[in-house]
C-alpha cells in the first residue's frame, strides 16, 4: 500500500474542500472497497478524508412521504429499518443478499453506490485494463469473461457494476444528493450516476472531483410486491451472475431492474410496457442491443428465466 | 486459467523483476532524490480500547485494525486468511459489531472498543461459544477459529437485535434461530477443513441457551 495522510472531516463541506482540494485524495467510509484496492496499488489515494463521523447516518421520513437515507448508513442498518423493510423490501431484499454480515456492518450506503467492478482483469495488475490503466487495453474482451457485462459496454470496457443495492434502488427511482467543494448542492437521479464506459471506462460517474454523497432519498412507497432475486455461483457470499430487483403490481404492471449485467443497474423503462406480456416478451426488450461474448452468452437466457420465475413468485 | 507449465514462468518472471529492482539505484544518482515508490510513511496517534484495556498507538496511517492488533498488540488470536475481506479468519467485534479487521484503518477506530478471541473467554472460563466449539468440534486446523466464534457471538446479537438475514423468509416479522438463518449469517466465515455443520451445531447449542 502507498503511503498516505490522513484527516477526519468535520463537516460534508469540509470533507469536499479537502478532497477536492487535492486530486490525490480520497474519502474512506467503510473502508471495505477502496482498503482491498489501495492493498493492491489499483488505488493509490496520498491523503484520505475519513467520513466516518459526518453524522450522516440517519434514515428519515422526507416530507413528501419518501425516505432520506444518510450517505454513512450501514448496508446491515439499511437493511433492517423498520420502513425500508415494510415499505422498499426490494431494497432490504437486495441488501442482505450481497456480502457477508461482517461486511454489511462497515459497508455504506454511499461506498456500496461506488464500489469498484470485480473484474478479475482489473484486479489483477500485471495485465492490460483500460479502467486501472487508460489506453492499456482490455484483457476481458479475449479473456476470460464469464461474470462480465452483456450490455451497456463498449470496445474498451466490459464490466459489470457489482452492487446489489444499486439494482434495487434504480427499481425504486432513487436519487442522489452531494455537496460539493464550494459548498454547493445537487441532486442526481441515480439513472445518472453511473456513466457508459464508452472509450474512457475510468470514468465511472458524474460526480466532480471532490463531490461528496451525502444522502439517497426514495420517492414514497409504490407498494406492489417487491422482489429481488440474485444468481450466484454459490448460495451466499458471492457477486450475482444476474439478478432481478422487481415491483409487480396486481394489474401486472411493474418495474424491473437488472444487475451483474451492465456496467450500471439496467433498467430499461420503455420494455417496462412488455411486463403484462411475460418474461420473454420483457427480457428481449430490456436486453435488446446486447453483445455478449461467447463465455457470457448464457446471462441472456438466465435473465429471462430468472425474469419468469421473479414474475411467477409475484402472481402467485 | 493458468496451467501448471505457467508457474516456472512466473518465477522467472519474479527473478527478473527482482534483478530489475536490485538495479534500479544503479541506473542513475537522481533515483536517489526521487520520492520512494511507496511515499514517505506516515504516523498518526490512535487510541481505543482492546479488551478492556485502554491502549494508544503512534501508528503508520496505512496500518489496518488487524495488523494493528496482531504486531503492535502482539495479539495473535485475530488471524490473517485472505486479507482482502473473502475468509473471515479476522473477524473481530468493534463496538458490538463483528467486523473484518483487515478492510478497516487502526486510525479510524478512535475511541473504539474492539474485542477479539483473547478478551471473549481465557482458558480458565471459556466464552460458552468457545465451549460449544470444542464439545462440537467446530474445527479442525482451528485457523479460522477465532473468527468463527468472534462471528457466532456477534451474529446472535445481530438475530436479538432484530436483523433480518438473506435467509428470512418474512421481512415483516422477527427471524428465527434456523439452520439456515445461522448457515447464511456465518457465510462470511470461510472454514478449509469444512468444519461447518458442527460450527452450525456449536451455535445452535449457544442459541438455544440463551433464548
Ligand atoms: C468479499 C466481498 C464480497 C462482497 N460481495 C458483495 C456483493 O455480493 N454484493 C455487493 O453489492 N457488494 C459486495 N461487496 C462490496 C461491498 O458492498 C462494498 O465494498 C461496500 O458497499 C463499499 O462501501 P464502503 O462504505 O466500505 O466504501 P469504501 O470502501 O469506504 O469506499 C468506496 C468508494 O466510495 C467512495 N466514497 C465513500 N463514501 C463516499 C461519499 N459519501 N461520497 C463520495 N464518495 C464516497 C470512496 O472514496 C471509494 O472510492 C463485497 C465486498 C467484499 C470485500
Ligand atoms: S472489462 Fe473493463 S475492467 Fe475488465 S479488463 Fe476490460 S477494461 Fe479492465
Amino acid at each position: 500500500m502507498r503511503a498516505f495522510t490522513y484527516e477526519r472531516a468535520s463537516s460534508p463541506a469540509a470533507a469536499a474542500t479537502a478532497a477536492a482540494r487535492n486530486p490525490e485524495a480520497k474519502f474512506i467510509a467503510g473502508g471495505t472497497n477502496l482498503l482491498d484496492l489501495m492493498k493492491l496499488e489499483i488505488e493509490t489515494p496520498t491523503h484520505l478524508v475519513d467520513v466516518n463521523g459526518l453524522k450522516l447516518d440517519t434514515i428519515e421520513a422526507t416530507p413528501d412521504g419518501g425516505l432520506r437515507i444518510g450517505a454513512l448508513v450501514r448496508n446491515t442498518a439499511l437493511a433492517a429499518d423498520e420502513s425500508v423493510r415494510r415499505d422498499y423490501g426490494v431494497l432490504s431484499r437486495a441488501l442482505l443478499a450481497g456480502a457477508s454480515g461482517q461486511l454489511r456492518n462497515r459497508a455504506t450506503t454511499a461506498g456500496n453506490l461506488l464500489q469498484r467492478t470485480r473484474c478479475p482483469y482489473f484486479y489483477d495488475t500485471a495485465q492490460p485494463c483500460n479502467k486501472r490503466q487508460p489506453g492499456s487495453g482490455c484483457s476481458a474482451l479475449g479473456g476470460f469473461s464469464r461474470q462480465l457485462g452483456v450490455i451497456g459496454v463498449s470496445d474498451a470496457c466490459i464490466a459489470t457494476h457489482p452492487s446489489d443495492m444499486a439494482v434495487a434502488m434504480r427499481a425504486l427511482d432513487a436519487m442522489v444528493e452531494t455537496v460539493k467543494a464550494d459548498a454547493s448542492t445537487r441532486t442526481i437521479p441515480i439513472a445518472e450516476l453511473h456513466r457508459s464506459p464508452g472509450s474512457t471506462p475510468h470514468l465511472e460517474t458524474t460526480l466532480a472531483p471532490g463531490e461528496l454523497i451525502t444522502a439517497v432519498t426514495l420517492p414514497k412507497p409504490i407498494g406492489g410486491t417487491q422482489i429481488y432475486r440474485k444468481v450466484r455461483d454459490r448460495a451466499s457470499y458471492a457477486f450475482a451472475l444476474v439478478s432481478v430487483a422487481a415491483i409487480v403490481q396486481r394489474d401486472g404492471s411493474g418495474r424491473i431492474s437488472l444487475g451483474g449485467i451492465a456496467p450500471k443497474p439496467w433498467r430499461v423503462e420503455a420494455a417496462e410496457r412488455e411486463l403484462p406480456r411475460g418474461a420473454k416478451a420483457a427480457a428481449a426488450a430490456m436486453l435488446d442491443g446486447a453483445r455478449p461474448t461467447p463465455e457470457n452468452a448464457f446471462k441472456l437466457p438466465l435473465v429471462e428465466r430468472t425474469l419468469g420465475a421473479v414474475l411467477s413468485e409475484a402472481r402467485a | 486459467m493458468p496451467n501448471p507449465g505457467d508457474l516456472e514462468w512466473n518465477r522467472r518472471d519474479l527473478m527478473v523483476a527482482a534483478g530489475t529492482c536490485a538495479a534500479l539505484p544503479v541506473i542513475g544518482e537522481g533515483a536517489y532524490s526521487q520520492p520512494t515508490p511507496v511515499g514517505t510513511p506516515v504516523l498518526n496517534d490512535v487510541s481505543f480500547e482492546v479488551n478492556g484495556e485502554q491502549r494508544t498507538l503512534a501508528i503508520d496511517t496505512r496500518t489496518t485494525l488487524l495488523d494493528a492488533l496482531r504486531e503492535h498488540l502482539h495479539l495473535t488470536g485475530t488471524k490473517k486468511g485472505c486479507d482482502h475481506g473473502q475468509c473471515g479468519a479476522c473477524t473481530v467485534i468493534v463496538d458490538g459489531q463483528r467486523l473484518n479487521s483487515c478492510l478497516t484503518l487502526a486510525v479510524m477506530h478512535q475511541g473504539s472498543s474492539v474485542t477479539t478471541i483473547e478478551g471473549l473467554g481465557t482458558a480458565d472460563k471459556l466464552h460458552p461459544m468457545q465451549a460449544a466449539f470444542i464439545k462440537h468440534d467446530g474445527f479442525q486446523c482451528g485457523y479460522c477459529t477465532p473468527g468463527q466464534i468472534c462471528s457466532g457471538v456477534a451474529m446472535l446479537d445481530e438475530i436479538k437485535a432484530g436483523i433480518p438475514s438473506h435467509a428470512t423468509v418474512d421481512l415483516t416479522a422477527a427471524a428465527a434461530v434456523t439452520e439456515a438463518e445461522i448457515r447464511e449469517r456465518m457465510s462470511g466465515n470461510i472454514c478449509r477443513c469444512g468444519a461447518y455443520s458442527n460450527i452450525v451445531e456449536a451455535v445452535t447449542e449457544v442459541a438455544g441457551r440463551q433464548g
